[in-house]
């Protein structure tokens, strides 16, 4: 999930999407990760799309939205970093971590750095509880992650190469 | 004839650098002109020892650990590949490790030891044995297996697995479900992502087994959004199952059919509730259902439904292929069987540690845990998840057993054990389980949507030092409204963790002026 979704709005493939999944029981969820994952974020135009696919109010789908955590309506930015704020990684100093990193980026959880870089957001448990504190960026996890790793690995997403889609 | 080495592939593995490695492995072996077939296996779970090289030898498996790429010269020029080598990483058969030796893997036999995605390989260490079994026998037959067993669901509420399948066996309905619960939300906790990640076909295969049982022939695992890479071996294997007609309408030429399907979660913790995961398989906010109706009656779709977590779903392939008894002589009491703890937190040895119930607490923390990570005191640790009471030095010997931490307020839940260090500051703890719930709640009842709100705030109150007694008492207050009055264990346990602070730490409540545990916890 390293943000294909830089991509923009496109209309045709959203369609593509839902009428594939659209006949699926209990198709919205699968629906709403497949929009994330191509867009990176659920645009209020897929909103649009969606409902009258599966005979639903518009605002049932933003119901569905707003209550997870994971997805998101608003454009983040290129990389999407998580730190998880749970128990085992406070016992091995996520609080001493989440403060550093909210003072370095210059954000707070939820928000994203004014380069476009790096979207801050927490999480609860990445499943690494022995080798906190753990962060996720994408589809990788890293571990055992300090100020001074935390800001090397700020640093490499900020000078990787951006793709062209 | 070449050598053949494994490198680890799970999350933390990989989190600690083990593709990298293997990449290095495979470049220098090619450099030096070194015959090194380089195989993924999952883990040991064996977390200090991360990345845990392996090698074959006619004598078992040699270990070196923890690897780093830095280390690899001198591996090579001590032909590691040979095994019994002179080397500081070396550990000698990993099979001999005491941490490893002194486990009873019932379930996690072939975690670390196989290729997670080798049908080849899970068919080599016994695998579809058990389903084999089962499509010979009539379902009551395989229920009352599991019955025998005195298997209990592991998710953490510990209802008996056997009762649970026989309500959905006995409910006539056209249409019933196999429904894993991977949502393995709580803090401490991945042995659900291990079993997924490293031995993902033993996951199908008691799910078979369970929809076999009940006469149901969809199955649906709702994986957790924060295990990516659980979904990304699941599918692989669900495919590779389809492809050798383990799954799909003619298992193994029995015409018996299965079907099976991952659903991906969305960040929200209370989708670990049975009733609010099944709203959020349906596709709609993960709202909680009052019971009853059971989900066994009226679950997926209004249909009967079996709700298991994983590890529930994983012994079964075990019961089935060498039977109740051999599950049953594991255990202590009610507990029958083996639980994966685990050991997370500030632990010097953290892993995966599946002990037959009975030893203590203590000894799975220090026998195995070796204690904290740095080295200081250990003062608290939270057994069960978020949910679960913190345990103070005085109950640390409690048995690990279900009804032996009931007795003292305490829960075994899922068996993840978070250790903490003497600076800890437990006012902050109780405060955080709150926090959570006020994050997590889904909204549906009082007690917990507004009561962890005023939590927060209370305990806010308290650590200012205002009217410490009084809010003390409100503290008291709330919680025993959370427990009495919410619809399910979100907003009905939250306070264990909160309540077990304040009897056993109340001096943290009281005095906390002189902590500082931000700056005080960037040592460790």
């Amino acid at each position: 999930m390293t943000m294909p979704g830089s991509a923009g709005w496109e209309p045709t493939a959203a369609q593509a999407i839902i009428d594939q999944l659209k006949s699926k029981p209990g198709a919205l969820l699968p629906i709403l990760h497949a929009i994330q994952d191509r867009f990176s974020y659920i645009p209020e135009e897929a909103v649009a799309l969606i409902a009258p696919a599966l005979k639903l109010t518009r605002a049932e789908v933003h119901g569905v939205i707003s209550f997870y955590h994971h997805f998101r309506t608003h454009q983040p930015g290129r990389h999407v970093v998580e730190i998880c704020r749970a128990e085992a990684c406070q016992a091995q100093g996520v609080r001493a971590l989440e403060a550093h990193a909210k003072a370095t980026l210059g954000v707070d959880y939820h928000q994203t750095t004014a380069d476009r870089t790096v979207t801050l957001e927490p999480v609860y448990c990445l499943g690494n509880c022995a080798c906190g504190p753990s962060v996720r960026v994408g589809d990788e996890i890293h571990a055992h992650v300090d100020a001074q790793a935390f800001d090397a690995l700020v640093e490499s997403l900020k000078t990787e190469r951006v793709e062209v889609q | 004839m070449g050598y053949r080495v494994h490198v680890p592939s799970d999350t933390t593995a990989k989190a600690l650098g083990a593709d990298r490695l293997a990449r290095a492995i495979e470049a220098l072996a090619e450099e030096m002109g070194d015959d090194l077939e380089i195989r993924r296996n999952g883990t040991r779970a064996l977390y200090w020892l991360e990345p845990l090289v392996e090698v074959d030898t006619p004598e078992g498996r040699y270990g070196f650990g923890p690897v780093k790429e830095s280390d690899l010269e001198s591996l090579f020029a001590a032909e590691f590949w040979k095994g019994k080598v002179d080397h500081p990483l070396a550990l000698g058969l990993v099979e001999e490790i005491p941490y490893l030796k002194r486990q009873e893997r019932l379930t996690f036999a072939r975690a670390g030891v196989t290729d997670p995605l080798s049908l080849e390989d899970y068919r080599a260490h016994d695998g579809f044995k058990g389903l084999e079994n089962a499509l010979a026998l009539n379902p009551q037959v395989i229920v009352d297996m599991v019955k025998e067993s005195g298997l209990r669901g592991r998710g953490g509420a510990a209802f008996p697995t056997g009762i649970k399948w026989q309500t959905v066996l006995n409910a006539p309905a056209d249409q019933k479900y196999i429904v894993c619960n991977a949502d393995e939300g709580d803090s401490g906790t991945f042995a659900d992502r291990l079993v997924m990640e490293c031995d993902p076909f033993m996951l199908i295969e008691g799910m078979t087994i369970a929809g076999l049982a009940v006469g149901a022939t969809q199955g649906y695992i709702y994986l957790r959004s924060e295990y990516p890479l659980a979904n990304t071996n699941l599918n692989a294997a669900i495919e590779t199952a389809y492809a050798n007609n383990l799954l799909g309408e003619d298992i193994l030429g029995s015409g018996q059919r299965f079907d099976l399907e991952v659903r991906v979660g969305a960040g929200a913790y209370i989708c670990g509730e049975e009733t609010s995961l099944l709203e959020s398989l349906e596709g709609k906010r993960g709202l909680v259902r009052a019971k009853p109706p059971l989900p066994a009656i009226v679950g997926l779709f209004g249909q009967p439904t079996v709700v298991n977590n994983v590890l529930s779903l994983a012994a079964v392939p075990f019961i089935l292929d060498k039977g109740a008894k051999a599950y049953a002589d594991c255990g202590m009491g009610r507990s029958r069987g083996t639980l994966p703890f685990q050991l997370a937190g500030n632990v010097k040895q953290g892993g995966l540690v599946e002990l037959a119930f009975g030893p203590s607490l203590r000894e799975l923390m220090f026998e195995f845990g070796g204690g904290t990570r740095n080295g200081r005191p250990l003062r608290a640790v939270q057994v069960g998840g978020p949910l679960g009471a913190y345990l103070p030095e005085s109950q640390w010997d409690t048995q690990l057993d279900y009804e032996e931490f009931a007795k003292v307020g305490a829960v075994l839940g899922h068996g993840g054990v978070v250790m903490f260090d003497d600076r800890v500051d437990m006012g902050e703890q109780a405060r955080f389980s709150m926090e959570f719930c006020v994050a997590e709640s889904c909204g549906k009842c009082t007690p917990c949507r507004i009561g962890s709100t005023r939590g927060v705030e209370v305990i806010d109150r308290i650590r200012a030092g205002e009217n410490v007694e009084g809010n003390l008492e409100l503290l008291s207050d709330l919680c025993e409204t959370m427990v009495d009055g919410s619809l399910c264990a979100m907003g009905g346990m939250t306070p264990f963790p909160v309540q077990s602070a304040m009897k056993h730490f109340g001096e943290d409540f009281t005095n906390t002026s002189t902590k500082d545990s931000t700056s005080a916890l960037e040592e460790v």
